[in-house]
């Protein structure tokens, strides 16, 4: 049933994502969204989407409550309603209304503001899931399916028929045939299946400056991958002199100290893609985070012999995304660049700092791959 | 769409009716539909209307109404609309008490529209003026364009609460400006009379006339002056002084209409919801309710009750007042004996058997509104059992606190927030400020500053509609300031008040 309102309501939401796409560009680069990240859905703040009025400021105003406390007694969070009361899920003291937007809708706000292209699938419909749809009703069928109203329905039909009814004293017994059963079909659901493997130093010269941008940045490429592909996995590997994978909390929070072999992530990579993604079935990403620092020119040369031989063949692109650091010499984008930069399937950014987070994402995702 | 109520449904109706007859409830033929979850939200979001002009922000609240469903936050029960006859709603998947208790309830809020005076000179065909408006609005979005449209109502909206609540209940004179004006115009600079021409240069001297001249001539200036005294009702003077085009006028004078049919609503809440609870308790404890109903009526009235600390639930704090007047009505404490006695245990068992409550709780429902409720009938003793208290904002500990618990300082808090419906009174004071066709505003500083972002925001939609520079004054950190906006760039300055 269509009501009057959903023109008011596709409106309003479409006004939404207008205010989202035009202050896209600071949502990207705070890492705040991430924190408010439900399932499928996120909570925006959005600016001035309520209407401003001559008013009170609400801290000023205080009120009248009521209820037991002392004099001095803190009230609970939550226990004053900031702004005009009746709209609610305002910010407190803040003019913001949280919106809530589902991720798929965030990506594609994303893939029009930044022109991502759509991604050109390698493997398309491989694989396939099945799905049970209820499709009808069957006379037979298990217990634990009956349809009691259809069973029901049917009995009174029979004994109306029959002439058994009685108004007086409405009793209806089903009988054996009267039964009714839900009744469904296995539909073959193809899916396109895609990995993200991430990969970061953790070594002691990425700080938390550092790690916080990959964070953030991870975040974006996962939206919009998952956008793209349904049945995301995500890998997440960390390394300084060894690598180890590891799951993603762990992956976002560790700090190590000590020496950078950027090559033991690679091989782990190499390693998990060998085992548990065959090239025939699987759209494979792997994303690299490192400050650009590396131990010795022979391990960045077996590096590059290990993509060339083993990565780059098997997967849709390889990522490297470097990050500023006070300590890093920043070499490694420079050997990559000289080493592999002309191949298509290899995306290089350099991220100065949060502000870049936006033209970064482009790196990685314009190329459509 | 809604439907009729059942069978069943109608027959509790016509027992609820009887039952509010006979308490001596008196008010418009009440109308019940039917109507599904997703339907109330939707008429919820329109204020109760099932018709309004297209706008998003009745989509913004549809959507935090079914959000709020969806999650089991919260519900909609009950819905009525000030009308003749009445309108109300009653939710399908309703368990039958509830639908009762809904019933008792919407009779209580009919009865208050009736005999309030605050509603005295709303619109009681509301519903079809309201429609009228969506076609009005619909017609212009079609000649217009919707980008258009949407935008003016968004600007105008945000002036809504700029609007003279007390109005329509004050009768000027018609035009006193012209009819001085066309005084001023007959009025000749002559001096007096002189009866021998000789004289004239002493009795006129020419210093003296030409005073008398600049004397008229400012006259006449100040009169140019509009308008002549403060205006509250600032929309009504954008609609008689903005330059704007038919379409837009016709918008403005839509929206200042609908302001002021919500106005008495907002001037009545405690009382109305403490009314309508009044009776679906009264009605329900004493006539309708069956025992097997007893605990999920508790539950629900309970819920409906609920209070928490920072907030005032109108609900409760109407209820109680209500309650606590009848009582003291019955048991005779008012007048001056009783304000004279401080004893304590002479107080607490005062009954002198009037027996005159419901009487009185009859004629208070008439006669006054949230302020003079509060006023007049809210008492130290009432403040104390309902602990009451003031709470504020501490910024050293960021966070809300209690800030006292003393009677006087909780009754004009109390009736602080409830002035102007809780917002700050605005004037027009000058239309033609500095001669340049600029609008000044004067805020009435009563101890609370404006909210800086949202008061820029607003003058800058405000310009929009005047079209010149508007300026305004008020306070903040005690010191005269005045903002402004000339179209392009916001400014402030310090002015002496």
């Amino acid at each position: 049933m269509t009501l009057k309102i959903h023109q008011d309501h596709s409106r309003f939401k479409q006004i939404v994502r207008g205010k989202i796409k035009a202050n896209l560009r600071k949502y990207v680069q705070k890492g705040e969204m991430i924190g408010k990240k439900g399932k499928d859905a996120i909570s925006i703040p959005i600016p001035f989407i309520d209407i401003p009025r001559f008013k009170y400021g609400h801290k000023e105003q205080g009120g009248v409550g009521q209820g037991d406390g002392e004099v001095g007694q803190q009230l609970g969070p939550g226990a004053v309603e900031p702004g005009d009361g009746h709209q609610a899920g305002q910010g407190e003291g803040d003019h913001a209304l949280e919106v809530d937007v589902t991720l798929e809708e965030l990506a594609q706000i994303l893939g029009e503001e930044l022109q991502l292209p759509h991604i050109e699938r390698r493997h398309n419909e491989k694989i396939v899931t099945q799905k049970i749809r209820y499709t009808g009703i069957n006379t037979t069928g298990p217990e634990s399916l009956r349809h009691f109203k259809r069973t029901f329905k049917q009995a009174l039909r029979r004994q109306i028929a029959a002439g058994t009814y009685d108004p007086a004293r409405p009793v209806i017994i089903p009988t054996r045939e009267d039964r009714r059963y839900r009744s469904y079909k296995l539909q073959d659901l193809p899916e396109t299946n895609a990995v993200i493997i991430y990969m970061m130093d953790v070594s002691g010269s990425m700080g938390d400056e550092q790690k916080e941008i990959v964070r953030i940045e991870s975040f974006w490429l996962d939206t919009w991958l998952r956008h793209q592909y349904k049945g995301l996995e995500a890998r997440y590997i960390i390394h300084d002199a060894v690598a180890r994978e590891v799951d993603r909390d762990t992956f976002f929070h560790t700090r190590e100290s000590g020496g950078t072999m950027i090559s033991s992530a690679y091989k782990l990579c190499r390693d998990i893609i060998q085992a548990d993604y065959p090239k025939s079935a699987w759209n494979i990403y792997p994303f690299h985070f490192s400050d650009g620092d590396n131990w010795s020119a022979d391990d960045t040369r077996q590096c590059i012999e290990m993509l060339r031989n083993d990565v780059l063949p098997n997967v849709n692109q390889f990522a490297y995304g470097q990050v500023e650091s006070p300590y890093g010499s920043g070499q490694f984008i420079k050997d990559l660049r000289e080493a592999v930069g002309d191949t298509p399937n290899v995306a290089l950014s350099e991220i100065a700092d949060k502000d870049a987070i936006y033209a970064s994402i482009k790196d990685f995702l314009g190329k459509g791959r | 769409m809604p439907k009729s109520l059942t069978p069943r449904l109608a027959a509790l109706r016509d027992e609820i009716h009887g039952y509010a007859k006979e308490f001596g409830l008196d008010f418009f033929d009440t109308v019940f539909e039917m109507v599904s979850y997703d339907e109330m939200n939707m008429v919820a979001a329109y204020g109760g209307f099932p018709t309004r002009y297209p706008h998003w922000r009745w989509g913004m609240e549809y959507e935090q109404l079914a959000k709020g469903y969806e999650y089991g936050l919260s519900k909609i029960y009950e819905l009525v609309i000030n009308n003749d006859p009445c309108y109300a709603y009653l939710m399908e998947s309703n368990p039958e008490v509830d639908q009762k208790l809904v019933m008792a309830h919407v009779y209580g809020h009919c009865d208050f529209f009736k005999n309030n005076f605050s509603f005295r000179h709303t619109n009681r065909r509301m519903i079809d003026e309201m429609a009228n408006h969506a076609t009005r609005v619909r017609r212009w979005v079609d000649k217009i364009g919707v980008e258009k449209v949407e935008d003016f109502i968004d600007r105008t909206l945000s002036l809504e609460n700029l609007i003279d609540q007390h109005s329509p209940h004050i009768r000027r004179n018609p035009d006193p400006r012209r009819a001085e004006d066309e005084l001023k115009a007959n009025e000749r600079v002559e001096g007096f009379k002189v009866g021998r021409e000789y004289m004239r240069g002493y009795i006129n001297p020419s210093e003296f006339l030409d005073s008398q001249r600049k004397k008229v001539e400012e006259e006449k200036q100040r009169a140019k002056k509009f308008p002549e005294r403060p205006q509250r009702d600032v929309l009504l003077f954008l609609l008689e002084e903005a330059p704007l085009e038919p379409w837009e006028s016709d918008i403005l004078a839509i929206l200042r209409e609908e302001a002021h049919y919500f106005a008495p609503q907002g001037q009545t809440k405690i009382m109305n919801e403490g009314w309508a609870s009044y009776w679906h308790s009264t009605i329900m404890t004493r006539r309708a309710l069956r025992d097997d109903e007893i605990i999920d009526y508790a539950d629900h009235h309970s819920g409906t009750m609920g209070t928490r600390p920072g907030a005032i639930n109108p609900y409760k704090l109407g209820i109680e007042l209500w309650r606590d007047i009848e009582e003291r009505w019955n048991k005779g404490r008012f007048g001056k004996e009783w304000d004279e006695c401080d004893d304590l245990r002479a107080r607490r068992s005062w009954d002198k058997k009037l027996g005159a409550g419901r009487e009185k709780i009859f004629e208070v429902r008439k006669h006054y509104n949230d302020i003079t409720f509060i006023d007049t009938f809210l008492t130290p003793e009432f403040a104390m059992e309902q602990k009451l208290f003031v709470y504020g904002f501490n910024d050293k500990r960021n966070s809300w606190e209690i800030l006292d618990r003393e009677f006087r300082k909780v009754k004009s808090k109390l009736l602080q927030g409830l002035t102007n419906f809780g917002q700050p009174i605005i004037e027009v004071v000058d239309g033609n400020h500095e001669n340049r066709g600029e609008l000044l505003l004067a805020h009435k500083h009563d101890g609370q500053d404006l909210k800086g972002d949202y008061a820029r925001e607003t003058l800058r939609n405000l310009q929009s509609l005047w079209r010149r520079p508007v300026n305004i004054i008020t306070r903040y950190d005690n010191k005269g300031m005045m903002l402004r906006f000339d179209g392009a760039t916001h400014t402030e300055k310090k002015v002496e008040l």
